[in-house]
């Protein structure tokens, strides 16, 4: 699949590489080229230079002919508005963005966005397992991660 | 009416400046906290310290009662989230967002905003209007600025003259809706001539307005 990920911070960089690792075409866009530092050498996937809210710079990382697009900078207000170019102007297949505001990633959600909230994510894991002992991933996913940088 | 305005910056500031002798209620939300307490020494009360993307803050500057959300913040991505979440979960009617980068115009209105303005493409179209050679001279904007009213004032070397409506080759999406002479509306026939000091009425869409000044375009 044609993937383009928006952010190349901790948690996009690491989607990269897995994504690039499971055999999709991968392209990164950060507003910085040191941000690319996180990627090892191993990552061959496209890196591109770019503001994410630029229809210029999506359509330069070919999200005219991209399959999913995941915004997941730091800021929820840029990744909001580069996923709903992806969805309404590229009509892009599958979009997911990272909110961490709980309230505005449930308004958004509510008009059709898949959200991804870290902080719900988190809080509710820890709420479980100091609840139930029990912890509420199904797979470990920190493992693979891991296993990544060896 | 009651008017939120979000960023302090020169845009908000003056503003809520300019609305303030006016009747209606205006709020000023800045983020920044230096900033505001600058803004807040000559403002006052009317300026209000928080992120006015947080439905918290929303909600403590009343956008619920508000009658017009104008954001104004140096971030296009800042103005659109600010602007939807007014609509969405607080039902303001009316939501102005500033784009900064005009190619964003068409998609804030896409994504349900409805006005915009910038700054950018007004000081371009001003430079645009000193350039041409022709007057068309917008008179009112329709349908959010897609089609508009226009006004073309007939001097004695545009190409037009003297020749007839049917013999002018307009752009497909133009239409003369009147002429005025000597101070008269004239409904235009096929068959009406262009005559110098005619003020020329048409509607056109903005689109294609560089086509119909490029019809009435002078010859030097």
């Amino acid at each position: 699949m044609n993937v383009i990920i928006l952010g190349c911070g901790r948690v996009g960089s690491s989607l990269a590489r897995l994504m690039y690792k499971d055999g999709h075409s991968v392209t990164i866009i950060d507003l910085q080229s040191e941000a690319f530092r996180r990627l090892s050498a191993k990552f061959k996937g496209t890196r591109l230079v770019g503001n994410g809210i630029d229809e210029d710079v999506l359509r330069r990382a070919g999200i005219e002919s991209c399959d999913v697009f995941i915004a997941v900078t730091q800021g929820d207000n840029r990744n909001i508005m580069a996923s709903q170019i992806a969805r309404e102007v590229f009509k892009v297949p599958k979009v997911m963005t990272r909110i961490n505001d709980p309230i505005r990633a449930d308004a958004y959600r509510k008009l059709g966005i898949t959200t991804l909230c870290g902080t719900t994510i988190l809080s509710g894991l820890i709420r479980d397992y100091i609840n139930t002992s029990e912890w509420g991933l199904k797979k470990d996913y920190s493992k693979e991660y891991i296993e990544l940088n060896v | 009416m009651y008017i939120v305005i979000v960023g302090a910056g020169n845009i908000g500031y003056y503003l809520a400046k300019t609305l303030r002798p006016t009747d209606h209620e205006v709020l000023l939300l800045e983020k920044d906290r230096l900033r505001h307490r600058v803004v807040a020494e000559e403002l006052g009360e009317m300026v209000m310290q928080g992120d006015g993307c947080e439905v918290r803050v929303m909600e403590e500057a009343g956008v619920n009662r508000a009658d017009v959300i104008v954001a104004v913040t140096g971030s296009d991505d800042d103005n659109l989230v600010i602007c939807q979440m007014a609509k969405f979960k607080f039902q303001v009617p009316h939501a102005i967002a500033r784009v900064n980068d005009p190619r964003n115009e068409s998609l804030f209105h896409r994504l349900g905003i409805d006005s915009t303005v910038s700054s950018t493409k007004i000081i371009y179209n001003l430079i645009e209007q000193e350039i041409e050679t022709s007057e068309v001279i917008p008179i009112a904007a329709l349908k959010r600025g897609h089609i508009e009213i226009v006004e073309v004032e007939i001097s004695a070397k545009t190409p037009v003259l003297h020749r007839n409506i049917k013999e002018v080759n307009l752009p497909q999406d133009a239409l003369i809706i009147s002429l005025i002479r000597n101070n008269n509306a004239l409904l235009p026939t096929a068959e009406t001539t262009f005559e110098v000091g005619d003020d020329v009425i048409a509607l056109v869409s903005a689109e294609v307005e560089h086509e119909l000044r490029d019809v009435f375009a002078e010859i030097h």
